[in-house]
């Protein structure tokens, strides 16, 4: 038993494969958000498709979604997930070995994804394009992360599993399900598969999987970093932590019944389509508890706000997800959704929870974890992380404030009707009258994309051995660094 | 015996779960174990300062 003992004092974290995460994480944000900023400024001015069809809007749009989405979005998930699940369990990753498969192997998904996208090769399922040889390396690095994640559970040293690895281990689970299911496929080429489900229930398996991307990748993955780093950053408990365990079961068990409101008007049964927005509705319940259990913790550190940017970062984040998901369960009511759906005002709640929640809660822990990493006290600039912060506040309002305009402009266009029954403006009218909001959500995603750049720089200067922090600025002091 | 009276079952048992899981959470029994779990990000601070000056060396 002391050998044991003396075994497990020596044992240290495995912190490379969170390193190598939490760098690709900034690197892929950069790619993808780079891509973002060329579509969006390919419906401003089509002339930048370049009449190619690699760099044609149809081929690069997926191309983004895919990158921010499963490369910038999964690196951070994964760089959180094996650095959380590490530190709240006491004991290193049961496989160092099996953690870098999942690293290569998630590298090497992406870049198959960045070369087959532009060539055209797509099973048109939205946010699950990519061929099925992909796929199935998608599946087996995704139950080798399942392994490895809950694996290192099983052999924790505390008795408590924190509920953070709960979220974590729901976005796991849940997503190999999910992939693995809406990925079934028949192949007929090593290049081209069809969809093993027909018709409606094949639109409906699509969106069963699609919103719960948006459940499980993008909001409880997500979440688990909040019930980490958030406490972490303010240094004190989260604020309820039965709340948690409510917010956690209630959440995972709604999400799932959601996905019909991506259908609505459609060959699905009518009774389906109410269903999903039932089940939409009441998932605002779940989203605020978290929402507010995440809030909260701040009490009696609100004043940190002032001089934490870090932490400015994290309680914005929440913010934009309160508010995105009070808008879903409100554009998921079918009368709401005949004016929205089809329209901008879909792809600005989208980047309401992307940009302002799952990418500023990501940027906000990547933060907190480079210092920690790579054995610094703090990061390089903290004035940086601050004009980084309003970069992504200010990209992120002008973005959902353009596409709500649009959205709105262009679900009363198309419904508008003469007297005689005929529609009062075509199509390209309302094609035309988007142009200005494509300006400004260009504009705002730019600004987004410069706030990146400026945290790659503060990255790599904050690795490097051989420089210092900057002083910090007046009156300023962060949070935990440990 | 209809399929209406599986759905108002699964109804009541889904209300009476969340019901369950409010009481079992907010039991004052489980108030000092949820402290200590809640307090398990701030309980390890040597382990990780002692992994990343082995990265250091390594890395």
């Amino acid at each position: 038993m002391s050998e044991l003992n003396a075994a497990l004092e020596h044992s240290t974290y495995n912190y490379k494969v969170v390193r190598q995460f939490a760098i690709m994480t900034v690197v892929w944000g950069i790619v993808g958000m780079l891509v973002g900023v060329l579509i969006a400024a390919q419906l401003a001015f089509p002339i930048l498709n370049f009449d190619l069809p690699w760099t044609s809007f149809g081929r690069l749009r997926p191309l983004h979604t895919n990158a921010v989405i499963f490369a910038f979005g999964g690196s951070a998930l994964f760089a959180t997930s094996y650095y959380v699940v590490q530190r709240t369990t006491q004991v290193r990753l049961i496989s160092d070995k099996l953690a870098a498969f999942t690293f290569w192997g998630w590298q090497a998904v992406i870049v198959l994804a960045a070369i087959t996208l532009p060539l055209g090769l797509n099973s048109t399922k939205e946010y699950a394009e990519l061929e099925w040889p992909i796929d199935i390396l998608i599946a087996v690095v995704w139950v080798s992360y399942a392994i490895v994640f809950f694996g290192t559970i099983v052999k924790r040293k505390v008795s408590h599993i924190y509920v953070a690895n709960w979220f974590f281990g729901g976005f796991i689970l849940t997503v190999a399900v999910l992939h693995i299911i809406n990925s079934a496929a028949i192949p007929v080429s090593l290049t081209k598969s069809y969809s093993a489900y027909a018709g409606t229930v094949d639109a409906m398996v699509q969106w069963w999987y699609g919103h719960n991307a948006v459940g499980f990748f993008l909001t409880a993955g997500f979440l688990g970093m909040m019930y980490y780093f958030v406490p972490k950053q303010a240094e004190r408990p989260v604020y309820s932590y039965r709340l948690s365990i409510v917010h956690f079961w209630a959440l995972v068990a709604v999400y799932i019944w959601a996905g019909p409101h991506h259908l609505h008007y459609t060959a699905l049964p009518d009774w389906a389509q109410s269903l999903g927005m039932v089940m939409s509705i009441i998932l605002l319940a779940p989203s605020w508890g978290g929402m507010i259990n995440g809030m909260m913790t701040l009490s009696g550190a609100w004043h940190k706000l002032r001089t934490d940017p870090i932490l400015r970062f994290m309680v914005v984040s929440l913010s934009f997800y309160g508010m995105s998901t009070f808008e879903g369960p409100m554009m998921s009511i079918k009368t709401v959704n005949a004016l929205s759906h089809y329209t901008d005002w879909t792809i600005g709640h989208v980047h309401s929870g992307a940009l302002g929640w799952v990418a500023m809660i990501s940027i906000g822990c990547i933060y907190h974890l480079i210092p920690i990493l790579f054995g610094k006290e703090r990061m390089y600039s903290t004035s940086l992380i601050n004009t980084h912060f309003w970069m992504s506040t200010i990209g992120t309002v002008l973005y959902i404030a353009s596409m709500w305009v649009n959205g709105i402009l262009q679900g009363l266009m198309w419904r508008a009707y003469n007297d005689d029954g005929t529609l009062t403006y075509t199509f390209v009218e309302s094609v035309a009258a988007s142009y200005p909001g494509y300006l400004v959500r260009l504009a705002g995603g730019a600004i987004f994309f410069g706030g990146m750049l400026i945290m790659a720089y503060n990255v790599y200067m904050t690795t490097r051995k051989d420089v210092a922090a900057q002083p910090l600025p007046a009156g300023a002091a962060q949070g935990s660094h440990a | 015996m209809d399929i209406n009276d599986l759905r108002g079952l699964s109804t009541g048992l889904l209300l009476f779960a969340f019901v369950g899981l409010c009481i079992w959470a907010w039991s004052s029994k489980r108030k000092k174990s949820f402290d200590e779990a809640a307090n398990l990000p701030f309980a390890d601070e040597e382990l990780s300062q002692r992994s990343t000056q082995e990265e250091e060396r390594n890395g």
